[in-house]
């Protein structure tokens, strides 16, 4: 029997597996009829699933976390079996913000601790003139763009809450409020980064495997209880969409086709390809830098759900006052990462569910532990743990 | 915000008319400070400026996400709470979400209250697009019509048939060709586009 599924998904690269999977065909192949649907918002996503009018989402990793634990919104327990990307973000500034971060550089400018003591240099001096402060865009208060931000310019000693001024935009709306001189920099997934640089509104100051090797970012979201009920579509799906990862790594230019078309991503493919090789632009004079971890999708067992990831999620949220440390939330949010579901649907187990995926390599701080997420935050000066 | 005074409601809404159509409700169930944003470019600095009590966006608008930050602005005086965080009310969230509105809520105010109000919300919307609908068919109709006539025009010339026969014609064809009439004069205009 046909199982039919309403999918939502938001016009990025990192959804490339979940979209590949149902145009190439292998989510047909598993019995599903699956009917993908584009959204504005992580809102309506969110809110969609909750309702049933979406079976299973892609959807920003901390906002699964979120919702299992009802911080900010509607409690709903989510499952996550698949883990659509890697890393795939990057922090672009205006030439304005560049131009003054290179002259208080002191060091290599992809180094994350030396632009991040340039920033605390450059916040400073605006102080003491009097100007208003910088303005930072992410893409929602639960999001890795988010707390890749602060991770970084904390580091440095700039306190996002205190020191600048963070806002939501949607994605597509970054290039054209950079240009117009309303924020001074913006993190964001791709296609938008490259989409700045080629409108010569931006520079890509740092991707974001600079501040964390690797970094969950998206997962295929479905409701836990609809999981329960369903587990052989949530197996079904996880299959498709692991042979749609495989693709996306083997086959870059259709998938970039694939993902160009209107009614998917809708910008140019040769864009998209950039950043499935990895290779982008990051200045308006035509400057291209190279990273084999830009994102990650089907290779370095980049799909399969790590819990330690929901864990440093988190420890952000704490870290950024979104909720307080409690060991059992601590454990709900790890138990959305959903391994034994992704193991169990491609008939895996054993040696490969035990290999561990490597650490973080966060370029600040101690090795994460979520055995001692308090002791592991109590290290960073900012903010100062009032909790 | 009193019990007794009126609450101030904003709509973001990029559509005009569907705009005009709430406010327009709002208006007549009593509600009368009602501000219309349309232009998202600093929106949450005119949302602050304006410090409502309810908020309206519709979800078409990708600036939900950026609304849904005010929740965990810790700086802010008041913050809003989206009204399906109450979830006591499934059928009323499904509603809404089925209309394509939500509602954003600043604490105080008294749940009969509000549910009146997102029903309002509710019900216009949809209204609106019953509207949007009726209007988009009518549109149809119309090009409809342009081609058949198009077709009928071109079939007396090549024929030498009369109006009346040169429709009957086409019509006979396409319940022949279990088709629309439409898309048989679409293809007598394609056809003829090709043997000029």
């Amino acid at each position: 029997m046909t199982a039919q599924l309403h999918v939502g998904f938001i016009p990025l690269v990192d959804a490339a597996a979940l979209i590949v999977a149902v145009d190439k065909g292998f989510t047909a192949a598993e019995g599903l009829d699956v009917t993908l649907v584009r959204e504005v918002s992580w809102s309506n996503i969110r809110d969609k699933l909750n309702i049933g009018m979406f079976d299973a989402a892609h959807l920003l990793a901390p906002v699964a976390i979120a919702s299992s634990l009802g911080i900010g919104h509607v409690k709903l327990p989510i499952a996550a079996p698949f883990n659509l990307g890697i890393n795939g973000n990057a922090i672009t500034v205006s030439p304005a913000l560049h131009a003054a971060i290179m002259a208080e550089l002191d060091g290599d400018r992809f180094d994350p601790m030396a632009t991040a003591k340039a920033l605390a240099r450059v916040v400073a001096s605006r102080r003491k003139s009097g100007a208003e402060p910088l303005t930072f865009a992410m893409t929602f208060p639960f999001s890795t763009h988010n707390y890749h931000f602060r991770f970084w310019m904390a580091a440095g000693g700039v306190d996002p809450d205190e020191d600048v001024r963070m806002v939501v935009l949607p994605p597509p709306f970054m290039a054209e409020t950079l240009a117009s001189g309303q924020i001074d920099a913006f993190c964001v997934g791709a296609p938008w980064n490259s989409i700045a640089v080629d409108r010569g509104v931006g520079h890509i100051l740092h991707f974001v495997a600079d501040i964390l090797v690797r970094a969950a970012e998206k997962v295929l979201a479905v409701r836990q209880s609809w999981a329960e009920r369903h587990p052989d579509t949530v197996a079904a799906l996880v299959r498709a969409a692991e042979r749609g990862a495989d693709f996306v790594e083997h086959n870059r230019a259709e998938t970039a086709r694939i993902l160009a078309q209107p009614e998917r991503i809708g910008v140019d493919a040769e864009v998209i390809q950039r950043t499935l090789d990895g290779r982008l632009k990051i200045s308006p004079d035509g400057t291209i830098r190279e990273s084999g971890r830009y994102l990650l999708v089907g290779r370095e067992g980049a799909a399969r759900p790590e819990p330690v990831q929901a864990a440093w999620l988190y420890a952000q949220m704490v870290r950024w006052g979104q909720t307080s440390m409690s060991a059992e939330a601590l454990k709900t949010a790890m138990a959305v990462f959903r391994p034994d579901l992704y193991d169990a649907a491609l008939g895996r187990g054993g040696a490969a569910a035990a290999s561990s995926p490597g650490p973080f390599g966060a370029f600040a701080g101690p090795v994460f532990d979520p055995a001692d997420v308090a002791g592991y935050l109590g290290s960073f000066a900012v903010p100062r743990q009032t909790r | 915000m009193g019990a007794d005074t009126t609450p101030k409601i904003v709509i973001v809404d990029e559509s005009p008319i569907r705009a005009a159509i709430l406010q327009e409700g709002l208006r007549e169930a009593g509600f009368t400070e009602v501000v219309h944003i349309s232009e998202m470019q600093s929106l949450l600095a005119r949302i602050y400026a304006l410090d409502p009590d309810i908020i309206v966006i519709d979800l078409e608008n990708p600036s939900r996400d950026s609304l849904e930050q005010m929740f965990q602005v810790s700086r802010a005086v008041r913050r809003p709470i989206a009204m399906f965080v109450d979830q006591s009310d499934a059928a009323s969230i499904q509603a809404s979400v089925d209309a394509g509105v939500s509602a954003y809520i600043v604490d105080g105010l008294k749940k009969e209250r509000i549910k009146s109000i997102v029903d309002l919300c509710v019900s216009r919307f949809n209204a609106f697009a019953k509207l949007q609908d009726e209007l988009d068919r009518t549109k149809n109709a119309l090009e409809e019509r342009k081609v058949i006539d198009r077709a009928k025009g071109i079939l007396m010339k090549l024929k030498g048939l009369t109006e009346e026969e040169a429709y009957v014609l086409m019509r006979s064809t396409a319940m022949r060709e279990k088709k629309k009439i439409g898309e048989i004069a679409q293809s007598i205009l394609t056809a003829s586009e090709l043997l000029k």
